[in-house]
């Protein structure tokens, strides 16, 4: 029915925005990021400063102390070692605290940023939801997220770090000695030259992984949900050659990056041992010229460790930033995507009171599909039960979510008591028009929590006393736990039936004055069908409901009957009436008595 | 290297996944296994990458040290210090930081368990309004993850800078004892500068062994994590026979118990249907009937008896031979997110004709024929886009494929349409490759077509016969039955309540 076309992917316009574009954007949208960085970014420096000490207190030790031409200042030797002793100190200190702090600002943002991914994600419209797998969805906000936290954690502080230990190095080295600066900067730009092209295609390899990863996880989920019907049929083997074709295309992906990565790390590696190389090569002949200090020149290869380390960083550094921005990028791809089904923000509420329904000319095609609801134009009067029955696939099920706004007509307009129901305040919507959805969906929790989802705060007592009400306290009281049983995940510890009992409470105690029942089709087994008949009877009564019917003894205890025939309406009355009718109604009737009694 | 073993462990994780029991999985939940598969296979196998490098430094190491204890073995020893004070280090740090990287990785899963559920349903969220609910839950877990890995990096904090300044200490130490030493006339200058700079050699090695020990405690988790799974008991074990013949099985239950964790479920179960017969198994909820048709295909064993079929203890089948002769079509269905055509033959190379056949056997033909790409049509995550009958007669339709000699239906039909369901089981016994069927059913209709009824209550067989037979001589059955018709009479009574109460308004 509702084939998920073109239009409804969520990776429309990420994909496109350059990735420095993309951080900045992720970064705006999550200002947890920037909370106490200038502070962060202070000890960074303080540490970074710290670092530096150390070079110029050895050098100081041996030109100044030991090899002094008067033979060795023990003394001096002492007060430079204690000098360092204390800026390393400092260092650890400073680095303490910039973890912390680091730690708590990445997480704090890559959590913010997580459950912002998972609203939107819930605020997109059923037909977004449905255009992609679930498993990838999941990913989105689980393996997406947990990409970028490495890069977070050090990105960009070591960005900033890494420049101020350049910098600083370099000074220190050109006061040192121009010559061998020189030489160690002319081996590293081939390097800075080759990571530009690099980095380009990592980009590319990075968002690939994503993909697979994303892809892998839902070939995962499908395993995992259907494991009785792999059983069942025994085509593991059918099972294991995807799983293994998702695993391996995610492989594939991972060492394509990684290789580029290698190759980036790699090329800094042997530059990094030319240069040491070189300066010591060239340190020597200039020590022999009597241009450098013996001390100057191990100082100086301090230094070029210090000048290598933020180098390799950085194309390390290179490597996490692209995978973290593929993962950003798929989690703006949600952040991103609007909810065409919106909340209108400043929307109006609905009049209190009983709901009169109203659907002007309304047409619905799904994305890029055949129109599912020709010009349905008709007007339910409150307080009625209004039972709407038809073949498979007739528009049926399409009514129901137009009336509840799950999606939004192509043309013409749904109108609830008079007003647009796009115009309706969700808050105002969902409080006083509820859906029972077909399958009755529970969660992996106790019975109470379940029905506490239709109204919070319902106490206990308010729950046992909406079962009573309901006619449902005999079955309740025979439940091991009672309120507090256990349901199991999606609610398979009870029968399909009983699902069916706790999705009525759930809607009942949520009190709303129009209620759209998708009907359960399953059959179940008769104590429940009495119960459920007698709670379906309470729960009806009084308000304006809308069931879309799939027996028709729903339909045979409704006010009125809407028969819908390949979207359009065919027939509308009272059931006596139709019944008399030579019409589709009386001819499914008679069947179904043939059938059912 | 890290990707193979991640691809390899992957690979065992899910396939372990298809072969534990369903027992098994019932104890798991999906957000939790698509972790383990996850990232707890990431998290073990991450060191891996830094580990060639840490071996090479590993090579520098010794050779330093062996320059420098030629130079000055006790400078060498001072120097050497630093070593137990990195391995003190590491073990106190893996113990601060194993329980917290357990708790991470249990968080991570939690929050992928919710956030799974939570888009499953999407629909119920949605309709009720519960978005904000559902996000408060969710951001409950995420920040004690949060709160959680802001721990991790306070250890880390701790662990990481100390780390680092260890060999600079080490250097200095060395420095200053080097002094006394040459103020004593022990050493020369000269050597003291080269011991010096060989100690500043050491600084990146043990930086790089440092990053490697710590990742090792959450590598630890994940690997127990992972192990967890690879180890997990239950797995079936195979015989090496088969069943050859197209002919209808004869199906034999023989002293059948059964229990889940807590409770007994099914009690000494015996009964027995010859070829081509068809069994209804009637009772009420939760008697055992789910388990009961589990057991039949092998999807549960039995914890004492035995099933077989045309005599075959079902154990002693080989591996894929019990689903060449019997099909179970469950309660709840489930599609693959694949075309009609692969979601009926499951990849078996059948013809379009055999597909057809099913199909019109399951009722399943007409709505088919009527999607935009019929058999290539794509059915969507768990068949979304169809309707709920619709994706039950597709789940038949991949059961009668396969011809089996025997089916089992668990309440197969509940979603479908009575009169479409009273066509489905008309078109099973006319058709020519007539099977052996035991089927779970509600409906009167449904089960006024078996020849043989067995009523269980309680997880006991309570009475067996015809169903006019067991109306007359069985309490129970006769109450269950007659439920419907109760059912009917209190709904047209409360009508008239109803009817009576809106008059006095």
């Amino acid at each position: 029915m509702s084939a998920p076309a073109a239009g409804t992917t969520l990776d429309g316009r990420g994909t496109e925005r350059g990735s420095l574009a993309t951080l900045r954007h992720g970064i705006r949208l999550t200002p947890e990021f920037r909370e106490g960085l200038g502070l962060t970014l202070l000890l960074a420096v303080v540490a970074t400063a710290g670092r530096v000490v150390v070079p110029v207190a050895v050098q100081q030790t041996i030109d100044e102390g030991l090899l002094r031409p008067g033979g060795p200042d023990l003394g001096l030797v002492r007060l430079a070692c204690g000098l360092a002793f204390v800026a390393v100190l400092v260092t650890a200190v400073a680095n303490y605290f910039t973890n912390v702090r680091i730690y708590r600002t990445t997480e704090s943002g890559l959590s913010a940023l997580r459950v912002r991914a998972f609203r939107r994600v819930h605020d997109l419209s059923v037909l977004h939801q449905a255009a992609e797998r679930r498993g990838s969805l999941v990913s989105r906000v689980t393996s997406d997220v947990d990409a970028m936290s490495t890069f977070m954690q050090w990105g960009g502080l070591l960005v900033v770090v890494s420049t101020v230990q350049l910098l600083l190095a370099t000074g220190l080295m050109l006061f040192w000695s121009w010559q061998l600066t020189l030489l160690v900067y002319v081996c590293f730009v081939p390097l800075a030259l080759a990571v530009r092209v690099l980095q380009r295609r990592l980009q590319q390899a990075y968002r690939v992984v994503r993909e697979r990863v994303g892809e892998m996880l839902g070939v995962v989920a499908e395993s995992v949900v259907g494991a009785q019907v792999i059983r069942a049929y025994a085509v593991q083997g059918r099972t294991t050659s995807r799983l293994d074709s998702a695993v391996d295309a995610a492989r594939v992906a991972q060492t394509r990056a990684q290789r580029l990565a290698a190759i980036t790390f790699s090329s800094g590696e042997l530059i990094a041992a030319l240069a040491t190389g070189a300066v010591v090569v060239v340190g020597v002949l200039l020590g022999v010229a009597g241009d450098i200090t013996t001390g100057r020149l191990v100082g100086f290869l301090f230094l070029v460790t210090l000048f290598i380390q933020p180098v390799q960083v950085a194309t390390e550094l290179l490597n996490e930033a692209q995978n973290a921005i593929a993962g950003l990028r798929r989690v703006l791809g949600v952040l991103d995507t609007p909810s065409d089904v919106a909340d209108p923000g400043d929307g109006l509420p609905l009049p209190e009171g009983p709901v009169q329904v109203r659907f002007e000319h309304v047409e619905f095609a799904y994305p890029g599909g055949r129109p599912v609801l020709h010009d349905v134009d008709l007007e339910l009067a409150p307080r009625t039960r209004v039972a709407v029955v038809g073949e498979t696939g007739s528009g049926k099920t399409t009514f129901a979510k137009l009336l509840t706004r799950l999606m939004d007509p192509t043309s013409g307009r749904v109108l609830l008591s008079g007003v647009p129901l796009d115009q309706v305040s969700f808050a105002s919507l969902r409080r006083r028009v509820v859906m029972v959805p077909q399958d009755g969906f529970l969660f992996d929790s106790t019975v109470a929590a379940n029905v506490r989802f239709g109204r919070l705060p319902a106490s206990d007592d308010d729950i046992t006393l909406a079962f009573h009400e309901l006619g449902l306290s005999d079955w309740l009281e025979q439940l091991p736990d009672g309120l507090h049983t256990s349901v199991g995940e999606r609610g398979e510890s009870l029968s399909v039936g009983e699902r069916q009992l706790v999705a009525i409470t759930r809607a009942y105690i949520a009190d709303p004055d129009l209620l759209v029942l998708d009907e359960a089709t399953s059959a179940v087994d008769p104590a429940t069908e009495v119960r459920l008949q007698r709670a379906l009877d309470s729960l009806t009564r009084g308000r304006t409901t809308v069931a879309i019917a799939h027996r028709l003894s729903t339909a045979e205890a409704a006010d009125e009957v809407l028969v819908v025939e390949d979207g359009v309406v065919v027939q509308r009355g009272p059931h006596r009436d139709l019944l008399a009718q030579d019409g589709p109604y009386a001819r499914m009737h008679a069947s179904w008595i043939s059938q059912s009694r | 290297m890290q990707y193979r073993l991640e691809a390899t462990y992957r690979k065992r994780v899910t396939r372990r996944y298809l072969e534990l029991p369903l027992s098994w999985h019932e104890e798991h939940s999906t957000g939790e296994l698509l972790s383990n598969a996850n990232s707890d296979v990431e998290t073990t196998w991450y060191p891996i990458a830094p580990f060639p490098l840490a071996v090479g430094v590993l090579l520098m190491l010794v050779t330093t040290l062996g320059l420098l204890l030629v130079t000055d073995p006790v400078l060498a020893l001072v120097g050497s210090v630093i070593f137990p004070a990195i391995a003190i280090l590491t073990v106190l740090y893996s113990r601060r930081m194993s329980p917290l990287m357990t708790r991470a990785q249990e968080l991570r899963g939690e929050v992928s368990g919710i956030a799974h559920e939570s888009f499953d349903g999407a629909l119920v969220v949605k309709t009720l309004g519960r978005e904000a609910g559902e996000t408060e839950r969710f951001r409950h877990t995420s920040e004690e993850l949060r709160d959680t890995m802001t721990a991790v990096g306070r250890v880390h904090g701790i662990f990481d800078p100390m780390m680092e300044a260890l060999p600079v200490i080490g250097v200095l130490a060395v420095l200053l004892a080097g002094t006394s030493r040459v103020g004593s006339g022990n050493l020369e200058a000269g050597e003291l500068v080269r011991v010096a700079y060989l100690f500043t050699l050491l600084a990146f090695p043990v930086r790089a062994i440092g990053w490697v020990l710590n990742e090792i405690p959450s590598s630890v988790v994940g690997w127990d994590r992972v192990q967890r799974v690879l180890t997990a008991t239950g797995a079936q074990e195979y015989g090496d026979r088969t069943l050859p013949g197209q002919a209808p099985a004869a199906l034999t239950v023989h002293g059948v118990s059964f229990s889940y964790a807590d409770a007994q479920v099914l009690h000494e179960i015996a009964f027995d249907v010859r070829p081509g017969r068809t069994l209804a198994l009637v009772g009420p909820t939760g008697a055992g009937k789910s388990t009961l048709a589990s057991v039949l295909v092998r999807l549960l064993d039995p914890a004492t008896g035995r099933v077989a079929y045309d005599d075959v203890d079902v154990r002693a089948l080989a591996p894929g031979a019990l689903a060449g002769v019997a099909s179970l079509v469950p309660q709840s269905t489930f599609l693959f997110d694949d075309t009609v055509r692969g979601n009926v033959t499951l990849d078996s190379d059948l013809p379009d004709e055999d597909v057809w056949a099913a199909l019109r056997v399951a009722q399943a033909d007409g709505f088919v024929a009527a999607l935009p790409a019929a058999l290539d049509t794509r059915v969507g995550e768990r068949g979304t886009t169809l309707s709920g009958g619709q994706r039950q007669r597709l789940a038949l339709a991949r059961a009668v494929v396969r011809r089996p000699r025997l089916l089992v239906l668990d309440d197969a039909t509940s979603s479908v349409d009575p009169q479409v369901e009273q066509r489905i089981l008309a078109g099973l016994r006319r058709s020519e490759h007539t099977s052996t069927v035991v089927v779970v059913a509600y409906r009167r209709a449904t089960i006024a077509l078996a020849d043989e009824v067995v009523y269980v209550e309680n997880g006991r067989v309570a009475a067996r016969g015809a169903h006019d037979e067991l109306l007359l001589t069985s309490r129970g059955y006769q109450d269950l039955v007659s439920a419907y018709e109760r059912a009917e009479a209190e709904r047209v009574a409360l009508e008239s309540t109803a009817d009576e109460a809106e008059v006095a308004v």
